[in-house]
């Protein structure tokens, strides 16, 4: 070696891998097998002979489905390249998905999880039989109980907006306990709550009235105020909210809803700044919930499977989706014997292998180990901020001189005014250096909006190296904006072209649509 | 606070010094004053009040491993359990690539950066439409009880109508998710069953039947594991009176059973668990909806949809969100029903599976469990004192096996079967009071004649 090798410049040399893979159906080789199924043995052959040949001819499948068909190597060769063209917490310094808490899922839990003491259990089998999966739910009930303040939890809902959903059927099911349902037909939510509040409650049959926030990003106690009647349900809102805002007079709003008769229910979707330091609990709540896959750090799976929990006071607990986790002192069980509950909100009891890994993240940290966790994402979050204000042409809206929870929606109208670069367009530059990035949720009430929520998992170099990124992005909106609106330029694919997928004739949610359609097969 | 200063391996930036740093960059001088906004009086003044923690893997490991011993596994015993939740072989690659670290920690990327998760789910939804015969299928929801229960409401949004017959086979727990989900403005109208063949009753559908009705569902194959082989019949009654056909179908069956749009089914949902997905305790559920490709059901759909275009560059597949505005994430309350973090990991494990599978992977597996089905069948009924409810009728992977004869309840039988090893049927008792002491028992391709013979032997001992 002639000479040193020289330093890494100072922004990563980023390519996203870029196999050009084909559809799975353009790999199908005629004949080839993936996998074998275990014969079914001469014996119940020659007793039963063809079996599915003796249904009715119009329930019986005449042509196979035409699925690909290719050998066991070439199946996972295709779907590992699928997998190296995607960016997760273990890849890419994941803070630029804003209110979703993209932290470390730790693999040991993984790890246990994937033991056939979990993975092949059923969940009908004979109590005795699943005792320690019983008992893994029924600690992780008292552990959430006692950082919420609750009193009971169910671990039934698949994630957070269905234990959102699981949420405002209660507060459905207890209003007509006492007869007042007809009457209280609102819910009143804020526009920086998360969607599912508004949505789920509008799905099980009430009026959404959305608050706005006072010009300092606060929610508003006049508004609610206004907004709260002898009809009003619940509350349903989100603390801290999507703009990593801590609602001071959150206690007012309780107040002002139950003076009213209504309930209050809490979001805790945005927990992780807040854990160890203040509860749905201290703070007057009737019902609130968690989404284990962001705060209790279990992974994502690209959008699933997640794990939710629904908490209640005493007075909630008789609505309690069934079967509740209980104990004896002897033996865990299952009761099914509820008669006011709401029932159902899924199969069986949870997402059983979450619930696990929650436990055991909990368990691998403790009291001071999660109060560490919510005091360092929120000192990451106000690095962040401090270190994103730097860069031109970005805001912090709301809230001004004031400190941020565990998140912050920035806006870049300033920059997008002086440039014509939108917010979207820096998200698909960013691809270009090995980072996601995520606007907001609808409606951008902050104009061109950014969230982005550092979490505990990132280290001060990540949270630099993050800023570097958008520094240069910016710099580039203002000196070579063409850069950043023709990006990404090193990611998988490049731009796509979007104007089908609002289309009736063109839009192909399958392949079959596509040849239909597009190719007139 | 802290006990002993820990730098905990989840969390960099506990080391004392970076904190410092980051706090002096701040400008803050505690911790404590980033939390100003948040009102004393609702601070907590204590510790959380939690277990000592385990902060080394082995310890943690030593401690759920503990844990997890207490429980016995359906591969330590011969199981028979289904009744919506089912023993499947599961193919290594389908947990190999759903423990890939780039699928298992990603989230809700865009499709540059995520191009792969955009292409493998675009890709199950492909593979569920050749199962399904159908053109549209959705990214996951959470599961069939959801995929059932959206359905109906898809039904009574396109139809315009507010009540929905639903086939009293159904399994109770599903019922529970219809009718909670359903509130307050779908009313939920049971339609019996024939009460010999468990065939949905046609004289009580035709009878009920009004033309405010949005949809007649039905399971197939059923909870209780018959094949409704009327379903034609049911579909046309359905379309006669202006409502939707709904099946709820188990995708394993469709290589010998007709997908629901060949007999007239509008809308076909279920549970993708079959399809390479462990039990999980139940953690391993994914719902889909299927219908045709047509506007009026499209923009009902409230899940995500994905769908695949054109890039500036010749030959490159693009993805995206199709009709995105008619989700809550883009229009709140306004969206149809709501949308959030489902099941797309086992969308893409159940992609993996298909395409292992192959067409003629699905023709032998629907054949090889009804074969078996069969087999078994006709070995239970030859036990005195036990008798197949429907016996008469075409089944799939469940029958269920009635005990009242033998004057045990299934509470007694199942407790004398755990004691051989084996886990006995689901007691139906509670839900179906009408069918007596009966269980539901499932046998699927990983049974062997001799699992199945040994139930036989054993329930031969039992009962007697």
């Amino acid at each position: 070696m002639s000479k040193p090798i020289s330093k890494k410049p100072a922004l990563r040399r980023f390519h996203q891998a870029s196999w050009d893979e084909p559809i799975i159906f353009e790999l199908s080789q005629l004949g080839q097998r993936g996998v074998l199924i275990p014969e079914v043995g001469e014996n119940i052959r020659q007793e039963v002979g063809e079996v599915a040949a003796s249904l009715p001819d119009s329930i019986r499948r005449k042509t196979p489905p035409m699925l690909p068909e290719m050998s066991q190597l070439h199946v996972l060769r295709h779907f590992a390249r699928l997998s190296q063209e995607n960016l997760g917490v273990d890849l890419n310094i994941d803070v630029g998905q804003g209110t979703c808490t993209m932290k470390y899922s730790p693999k040991i839990n993984d790890q246990l999880a994937r033991s056939s003491k979990m993975a092949d259990l059923h969940p009908l089998q004979d109590e005795s039989t699943v005792q320690g999966i019983l008992e893994i739910m029924y600690r992780l009930e008292q552990m959430l109980k006692e950082i919420s303040g609750m009193e009971r939890f169910s671990l039934q809902p698949g994630a957070g907006s269905a234990a959102i959903y699981a949420n405002v059927a209660m507060i459905r099911a207890y209003h007509a306990a006492r007869e007042e349902s007809n009457q209280r037909d609102e819910v009143v939510t804020t526009i920086f709550s998360h969607p599912s509040n508004a949505a789920c409650a509008r799905t099980a049959g009430y009026k959404v009235i959305t608050l706005y926030p006072n010009e300092d990003g606060y929610p508003d106690p006049n508004a609610l105020k206004a907004a709260v009647t002898e009809r009003t349900a619940a509350l349903m809102i989100t603390n801290p909210e999507d703009t990593g805002i801590f609602n001071p007079k959150i206690e007012e709003f309780v107040r002002v809803v139950h003076d009213a008769g209504g309930l209050c229910c809490y979001d805790q979707a945005n927990a992780n700044g807040i854990l160890g330091i203040t509860r749905a609990r201290e703070a007057g709540f009737d019902l609130c919930h968690f989404n284990l896959h962001k705060t209790f750090s279990t992974p994502h799976g690209c959008g699933g499977p997640g794990a939710g929990a629904s908490g209640v006071t005493n007075d909630l607990t008789p609505f309690l989706p069934k079967p509740t986790v209980e104990f004896d002192g002897q033996k865990y069980y299952l009761d099914h014997e509820r008669p006011q509950s709401i029932g159902k909100i899924r199969p069986f009891y949870g997402v059983a292998q979450n619930l696990l890994k929650a436990y055991a993240w909990v368990m691998s940290l403790g009291a001071d180990g999660l109060r560490e966790v919510a005091e360092v994402a929120v000192l990451n979050n106000n690095y962040l901020l401090k270190k994103v204000l730097e860069i031109r042409g970005v805001s912090a809206p709301y809230a001004k001189g004031k400190r941020r929870i565990e998140q912050v929606r920035y806006s870049w109208e300033r920059l997008s005014n002086d440039t014509g670069v939108h917010s979207e367009e820096i998200g698909y530059r960013a691809a270009d250096f090995g980072i996601h990035y995520w606007t907001s949720h609808h409606p951008y009430v902050v104009p061109e909006p950014m969230t982005l929520e550092p979490s505990e998992s990132y280290s001060k170099a990540d949270l630099d190296e993050y800023v570097a990124i958008l520094k240069n992005i910016a710099e580039e909106a203002y000196s070579n904006p063409e850069i950043v609106k023709t990006a990404p330029h090193n990611s998988t694919v490049h731009q796509i072209e979007h104007e089908s997928f609002d289309n009736p004739d063109e839009w192909a949610v399958t392949w079959r649509a596509y040849l239909r359609k597009v190719l007139k097969k | 606070m802290k006990e002993k200063g820990t730098i905990y391996p989840y969390i960099p930036n506990s080391v004392p010094a970076v904190k410092a740093e980051m706090l002096k960059a701040v400008g803050a001088a505690t911790i404590d004053e980033l939390y100003a906004d948040i009102p004393e009086n609702i601070r907590l003044k204590r510790s959380l009040n939690l277990p000592k923690p385990l902060l080394s893997e082995s310890e943690l490991a030593r401690h759920v491993e503990g844990l997890l011993e207490k429980n016995k596994s359906t591969r330590q015993n011969l199981s028979f359990l289904g009744a919506g939740c089912w023993q499947h072989q599961v193919p290594a690659i389908c947990d190999e690539i759903n423990s890939r670290g780039e699928f298992l920690t990603a989230y809700a990327g865009e499709p540059y950066e995520d191009h792969g998760r955009f292409q493998a789910l675009f890709e199950y939804e492909s593979m569920m439409g050749e199962l399904l015969n159908m053109d549209v299928v959705n990214v996951p929801n959470y599961d069939g009880f959801q995929a059932a229960a959206t359905a109906l409401r898809m039904a009574a949004r396109i139809t315009g109508r507010s009540r929905v017959l639903v086939a009293a086979s159904t399994g109770a727990d599903k019922l529970s998710m219809i009718r909670n989900y359903l509130k307050p403005d779908i009313h939920v109208e049971l339609v019996p069953y024939e009460p010999t063949l468990g065939l949905m009753d046609l004289a009580a559908l035709k009878t009920k039947i009004l033309e405010q009705d949005a949809a007649v569902f039905f399971e197939n194959p059923s909870y209780l594991g018959f094949i409704e082989t009327q379903a034609d019949r049911i579909a046309a009654i359905a379309h006669a009176h202006g409502a939707l056909c709904v099946v709820s179908v188990d995708p394993i069956s469709l290589g010998v059973i007709n997908p629901p749009v060949e007999y007239g089914g509008d809308i076909a949902c279920g549970d993708i668990q079959p399809l390479g997905i462990h039990m999980l305790y139940g953690g391993g559920h994914g719902g889909f909806i299927a219908t045709k490709d047509e506007q009026r059901f499209v923009m009902e759909y409230p899940s995500r949809l994905f769908g695949v275009a054109t890039t500036v560059v010749e030959g490159e597949y693009g993805f995206g969100d199709v009709a995105y505005e008619r989700t809550s994430f883009a229009s709140r309350e306004l969206g149809k029903e709501w949308v959030g973090t489902a099941a797309a990991l086992w969308g893409i494990s159940a992609g993996v599976y298909l395409a292992l599978m192959g067409p003629q992977g699905m023709v032998e597996i629907g054949e090889g469990i009804m074969q078996r089905v069969r087999y078994a069948m006709k070995k239970i009924v030859n036990i005195p004192g036990i008798k197949i409810p429907f016996e008469e009728t075409h089944h799939f992977k469940e029958f269920a096996v009635n005990f009242d004869s033998t004057g045990k309840p299934v509470a007694v039988i199942n407790q004398a079967l755990l004691a051989q090893g084996i886990f006995g049927g689901k007691d139906l008792s509670g839900e179906f009071p009408e069918l007596g002491q009966s269980a539901l028992f499932s046998i699927t391709e990983v049974h062997t004649q001799a699992d199945i013979d040994r139930l036989v032997a054993t329930l031969e001992e039992v009962v007697r």
